[in-house]
């Protein structure tokens, strides 16, 4: 179980129609890339978050696939033109099994 | 033939030097947190500076502008990562008092305009005290609990989360009264050469700041931006830490964590960047 993981989302709470937002994501997570040894020459088991999804309305929207090679605390930022006032998904998924959500909603006027 | 020459050779001369000055020169910029704060980052010099240096200039204008951007955005800025583990501890019970620091002091804004005055005089102990040490006397008397490693994860936090309540305060420590002879010992250290290669504080961050040492900009060395976020190591970097870096660098034995010398050194380094903003925890590379 990684340790310390907590999620961060900036999303803007209104755009106008056809304006482009910007969302950050950020996870705090060590990013472990099961390619270093620990001090007896074991290796440290890989352990990263493996999958990032935006959903909006239910509907997807952004899935992402991280690979060992990410640095710690994954940061990713995407523009987004939204048609509709609604509600942002997002998860992450943990190689522990371990899902982390955040929801934002935003209106459109 | 030979006027020709010398002409085209003293032209290359100045052209190669005028591009390595302009790149290294601290960059003209304002430093604006989160759209909302203005940050002084460039100040006249203050006292203890005066006569060495025209103007103080944060290592914030020695960044490049990816780096600089990440720092005005609390998002976008790492060191915040550890600030908010910091304010878990700041309301986290421990020792066998069962206190947490907010039971005394309130919530951690309410700390906003200690990290400038530091490091400072301690009446009761007679000691200049660094923040580091204000914490862990706290740990110890008041709280019971165990102290932390002057340069550990929980201790950096913890002055990070203290400097990110007074971002935007300028740095104001006192250089008189009971804590000049502290100063002065400071100021014979910044510049006393160490080392096999014989270099002082002074020899890079005063004599040449704005050059290049070999591929990064020499900044004047201030530390109103501590503790940093360093990308290379992707961790907060606390002031004693910096020292104890620079000083090995010069091929030295150096001073410990929390030693008198670093004590009276940060005091030092302090007063030269009266008048900076505080921006603890910045971003450097």
């Amino acid at each position: 179980m990684a340790e310390g993981v907590k999620p961060r989302v900036k999303v803007p709470k209104t755009a106008s129609a056809g304006e482009e937002i910007v969302i950050k994501t950020l996870i705090s997570h060590k990013m472990e890339s099961g390619q270093r040894k620990d001090g007896d020459g074991n290796i440290i088991p890989r352990s990263i978050i493996n999958r990032f999804t935006c959903d909006f309305n239910g509907e997807n929207v952004v899935d992402v696939t991280l690979e060992p090679a990410i640095s710690t605390n994954p940061y990713l930022e995407f523009a987004a033109i939204v048609p509709e006032s609604g509600e942002f998904k997002f998860t992450w998924y943990d190689d522990d099994a371990s899902v982390y959500e955040e929801i934002k909603k935003i209106t459109v006027e | 033939m030979k006027r020709l020459t010398a002409t085209f050779t003293a032209g290359l001369m100045a052209a190669t030097f005028a591009g390595s000055t302009a790149l290294a020169d601290p960059v003209d910029d304002t430093l604006i947190l989160n759209g909302e704060t203005e940050i002084v980052t460039r100040t006249a010099a203050p006292a203890a500076v005066e006569g060495a240096l025209d103007e103080v200039i944060s290592g914030w204008h020695y960044r490049g502008t990816e780096t600089r951007a990440m720092q005005a955005d609390d998002f976008d800025n790492p060191g915040m990562i550890f600030v908010e583990k910091a304010e878990d501890l700041w309301n986290a019970a421990e020792g066998s008092e069962g206190k947490s620091c907010a039971d005394c002091h309130g919530t951690s804004e309410e700390m906003a305009g200690v990290r400038p005055v530091y490091p400072k005089w301690n009446e009761a102990a007679g000691e200049v005290r660094t923040m580091e040490m204000q914490i862990n006397d706290c740990r110890e008397n008041r709280m019971g609990a165990d102290p932390w490693k002057y340069t550990g994860g929980d201790m950096v936090n913890m002055t990070a989360l203290m400097a990110s309540v007074s971002r935007g305060m300028l740095v104001d420590v006192a250089t008189d009264g009971p804590v000049q002879s502290t100063w002065d010992q400071g100021k014979e250290l910044y510049y006393t050469r160490f080392g096999q290669l014989e270099l002082a504080c002074a020899s890079c961050h005063e004599a040449n700041n704005g050059m290049m040492i070999r591929a990064d900009h020499l900044s004047q060395g201030q530390i109103n931006g501590f503790p940093v976020y360093r990308l290379k190591n992707s961790k907060l970097n606390a002031v004693h830490a910096r020292f104890k870096g620079c000083v090995r660098d010069t091929r030295a034995q150096t001073f410990k964590p929390g030693s008198a010398e670093f004590i009276a050194l940060e005091l030092y380094v302090a007063s030269r960047g009266n008048g900076l903003g505080v921006e603890g925890p910045s971003v450097r590379n």
